[in-house]
């Protein structure tokens, strides 16, 4: 076992001051007499009192847990993830468990954020210490009022026992007394190997809820006197604002207010969120949807150029001219790259690139408001609710104490409502108004606003010497409002002669984090190029790609440290892949066979896909994937999570592209934009994890980067044609199964 | 404004509203069933899937004036407990990721097990082409469709 200080903010410990009342003492243990259905029934049911054992959980008098879920949900399952950690350590009934999604608390919680995959790996300890402290406050609890001490109490599935004098009690009857002890300075964590709840597979806690179509977005929020917002934002990247014809359009029905707004007054602050934020548009307000949308439409509105509109065709020529010119720093140099070109017996030479990609989450953005002089009550799908809260105070003139932002359950996040302008919007909006109002984007105002992936262009070189080894090795990134390289990633510090360059284009087009940032793209461009080497050096390409993990692990060129991998977890996933798809035996005839592998947000992945070639069309039969994320929370959802990564790689990779002509984008709706479909899918995806027993790292991401390079190298051997520019098929192919 | 009957989940509403406002809002903004959900509003993603009569059809470009007295199921009207054969598969499998997307998924699952009662996996992908997973559980959704069509076949 292991003993931690329990460093958890005092706050989080404060207790509710409504616990004054004794709690209910029972003359039996609940769970070890539930036996009969009756009496399961009354463990299940709502307890007539709660007991704050500390800021992430409550135990009712019969023994029911309440456990906050302090991150947002934007289907990373992390709601059922983290509460299921917190229960690990409180030793109780996951069937007993309650799961609310906590408000925004920065007393209590730290970074109550959905991004980087980090929600786990950085929520892990001070869950477990929360769950923990409980059970260490219950055991004392029990230990005064038995009168032994506290180290022969036990704990299992929500019950205390003192084995030595046979009596034993649920959660539930020493919760009051609990709440009233002083929270321990040290706690004992679990061993892995004792763990019941973490690394077994749990149900969404939100399952039944979503199946019965039950109120549980931010789209669904309905409140007494709430009206509908809708915007008009600029029609084009570089515009602003100059009039608009409000009046024409209060007089439609249902219309209440028409007004053009500035949502950042002057010297208002802004937050990293606030990036791509639009400054000034048109408001309008009214009763429903419908009538907001038909005025949104019929509003006319002036808009000016503040900055030249851009094209896709200038973005082009504007990335290929950087990726000709060579930055003044390098971003990594090891050795000479050059000299080694000079000298290698073998150069390939290849460049890849990719559209900008909008987010689109089903759910669009939008945000319930209701500020008054006093307050603001915010309600919806943000990532970053810190964030928010911070600019609202700046924009709207009021201490964080009096904002309270709650967060609903998001329909897809996928980096874009870390940008959390809508919610200031409806703030704003709120404001001038003077009422509560919902805002809701339409899926055009969604996907014409901005924050998108940007478009990327990545140029590789590689030298092999006449034995097939790799020995020079450039890479030079760029793109829009990003630099796109990582420097330190994979194959740095496995060859000698390494350069890495990166530059970014200053575009008006804005853009953002998209699930995986950079990771999304160049994964697929730099493990296609290596597909390409090991072909080039006669290898097989998962031996090409030990062979420079084993240099790596056994001579690192550099400072190891700096190296930003694992080399043996690295080479670990691809070891596991290989054995799994049975890679050495080679692809049954007629398949065609691709591997690929990428390590980011602190996870490893290595995917192996197999396709076969029907009608001329490639159609995917299954995708064997192996990950290293340490110890794995949830094995049901972290494949889920796999499985979606996987498709959406592969998706985006082969089908979605935004691109521009008079800084409008020429995709605004999902008539032309478009988006994986069922048919389209892997028919089969199957998922391993490497048990090694680390503190686990987020799955969110992970799974993403590499699948389009899997894709692809498959798609090579299929077809002889190597894939270097995304949307691989564009509006053309599909691709069946 | 015009006043429209309308037979949802079995129970006749009213609703006094223009005659161009699509089903879809009439049901979120009307009578408070927002279990059916907008994503784009021209009938190309499939979240905003009702029955009109036993057919899935896109509420969100379908005018109330058009609905006359076809009955309308919705997913709230599907069961009361969230224990139809389609859902139950759909809890199973462990389906949804940001469960957005899944009531029109399983409303066009649904309407699909009434006319076929046992689909290969190219009348599933027919059917549910029109259905669009940004998480991309497609896979999952593929197995419980199988799952709640074995079930049936069981039960029947």
């Amino acid at each position: 076992m292991t003993l931690i200080k329990t460093h958890l903010g005092r706050r989080s410990f404060i207790k509710s001051s409504a616990l004054a009342g004794g709690g209910l003492v029972l003359s039996f243990s609940w769970l070890a007499s539930c036996q009969t259905e009756a009496a399961r029934e009354a463990a299940l049911a709502m307890p007539d009192e709660w007991f704050e054992i500390n800021g992430f959980l409550k135990i009712g008098e019969n023994g029911r847990v309440t456990i906050m879920s302090p991150n947002p949900e934007i289907g990373q399952n992390i709601k059922t993830a983290m509460p299921m950690i917190v229960a690990e350590e409180l030793d109780t009934d996951w069937d007993l468990v309650i799961v609310e999604q906590a408000p925004l608390n920065t007393d209590i919680f730290t970074r109550q954020v959905a991004g980087g995959s980090q929600s786990i790996r950085q929520g892990w300890n001070g869950l477990r210490m929360a769950g923990a402290t409980a059970r260490q406050m219950l055991k004392e609890a029990a230990a005064q009022a038995w009168q032994v001490p506290v180290a022969e109490i036990t704990t299992a599935m929500g019950v205390l026992y003192h084995k030595a004098s046979n009596r034993s009690a649920g959660y539930g009857e020493m919760a009051s007394a609990a709440a009233k002890l002083t929270v321990p300075e040290e706690v004992t964590l679990k061993n892995p190997e004792e763990f019941t709840i973490v690394g077994t597979d749990r149900k969404n806690v939100d399952g039944l809820k979503i199946v019965k179509g039950e109120n549980l977005f931010g789209v669904d929020v309905q409140r007494e006197g709430m009206l509908i917002a809708m915007v008009a934002h600029p029609p084009a990247f570089g515009m602003k604002l100059q009039a608009a014809d409000v009046e024409s359009v209060k007089a439609m029905p249902g219309i209440r207010d028409v007004f053009p707004i500035t949502i950042y007054p002057e010297g208002s602050e802004r937050q990293w969120s606030d990036q791509g934020a639009i400054d000034e548009m048109v408001a309008i307000v009214g009763e429903t949807t419908w009538q907001c949308m038909q005025a949104q439409k019929a509003l006319r509105a002036q808009w000016e150029s503040a900055t030249p509109p851009e094209s896709t065709a200038y973005h082009e020529e504007a990335l290929t001219k950087l990726l000709n010119t060579a930055p003044k720093q390098p971003a990594r140099k090891d050795g000479d790259v050059e000299k080694a070109f000079r000298s290698a017996a073998t150069v390939v030479e290849r460049t890849y690139s990719a559209p900008y990609l909008a987010h689109n989450p089903m759910e669009p953005m939008n945000f319930f408001a209701h500020v008054t002089a006093d307050k603001a009550e915010l309600l919806g799908p943000v990532q970053t609710p810190e964030s928010l809260e911070n600019t609202l105070a700046s924009v709207l003139g009021m201490p964080k104490e009096k904002i309270d932002i709650m967060m609903t359950r998001q329909g897809g996040g996928f980096g874009r409502r870390l940008y959390g302008t809508f919610g200031v919007e409806a703030a704003r909006i709120s404001q001038e108004a003077g009422v509560p109002v919902k805002l809701l984007y339409t899926r055009e105002d969604d996907m014409s606003q901005g924050t998108y992936r940007p478009s990327y262009k990545v140029r590789y070189k590689a030298g092999l010497d006449e034995a097939g080894n790799l020995i020079a090795f450039h890479v030079r990134g760029a793109g829009t409002n990003d630099d796109l390289v990582f420097e330190n990633r994979f194959p740095a510090g496995a060859v000698d002669n390494y350069l890495a360059e990166k530059q970014a284009l200053q575009t008006n087009v804005t853009t953002g984090a998209w699930r995986a940032p950079r990771s999304n793209f160049i994964a697929g461009a730099e493990q296609a190029f290596l597909d390409e080497v090991a072909e080039a050096a006669g290898k097989d390409p998962i031996d090409f790609r030990l062979e420079l993990f084993d240099r790596a692990i056994n001579n690192p060129v550099g400072d190891p440290v700096k190296n930003d991998y694992d080399p043996v977890r690295y080479a670990g996933v691809l070891k596991l892949v290989r054995e799994k798809a049975n890679w050495d035996a080679g692809a049954p005839a007629g398949v065609s066979r691709g591997v690929s592998a990428y390590f980011c947000h602190n996870s490893y992945v290595a995917q192996v896909l197999d396709l076969v070639m029907e009608g001329g069309r490639p159609k995917i039969k299954k995708v064997w994937c192996a990950a290293d994320c340490g110890i794995v929370i949830n094995p049901l959802s972290a494949r889920n999570q796999i499985e979606g990564g996987i498709v959406d790689g592969i998706g985006h990779a082969s089908y979605s592209a935004l691109t521009f002509r008079d800084g409008r984008p020429d995709q605004t709706n999902f008539d032309k934009y478009r988006l994986i479909r069922i048919g389209e899918v892997p028919e089969e995806i199957e998922t391993f994890f490497v048990d090694n027993g680390i503190d686990p790292t987020g799955l969110g991401e992970p799974s993403l980067p590499p699948a389009s390079a899997a894709l692809a190298n498959a798609l090579y051997k299929a077809t002889g044609t190597r894939l270097y520019t995304q949307p691989f098929f564009g509006s053309q192919q599909r691709i069946i199964g | 404004m015009a006043l429209f009957n309308l037979n949802i989940n079995g129970t006749e509403r009213q609703v006094d509203v223009d005659p161009s406002t699509p089903l879809l809002w009439v049901l979120r903004d009307h009578l408070n069933l927002v279990g059916t959900k907008y994503g784009c509003g021209i009938a190309q993603c499939g979240t905003c899937t009702v029955h009109l009569g036993a057919v899935a059809t896109r509420s969100c470009m379908l005018p109330v004036s058009a609905v006359g007295n076809q009955p309308v199921t919705t997913i709230e009207g599907l069961s009361e407990q969230g224990d139809h054969p389609v859902q139950k598969a759909w809890l199973e499998v462990d389906v949804p990721q940001c469960g957005y997307c899944q009531a029109g998924q399983i409303m066009s699952a649904v309407a699909l097990l009434k006319s076929n009662p046992n689909p290969s996996d190219a009348e599933i992908e027919g059917a549910m082409n029109g259905n669009i997973c940004r998480c991309g559980t497609y896979v999952r959704i593929k197995k419980a469709i199988k799952m709640a069509a074995a079930e049936q076949a069981a039960g029947t």
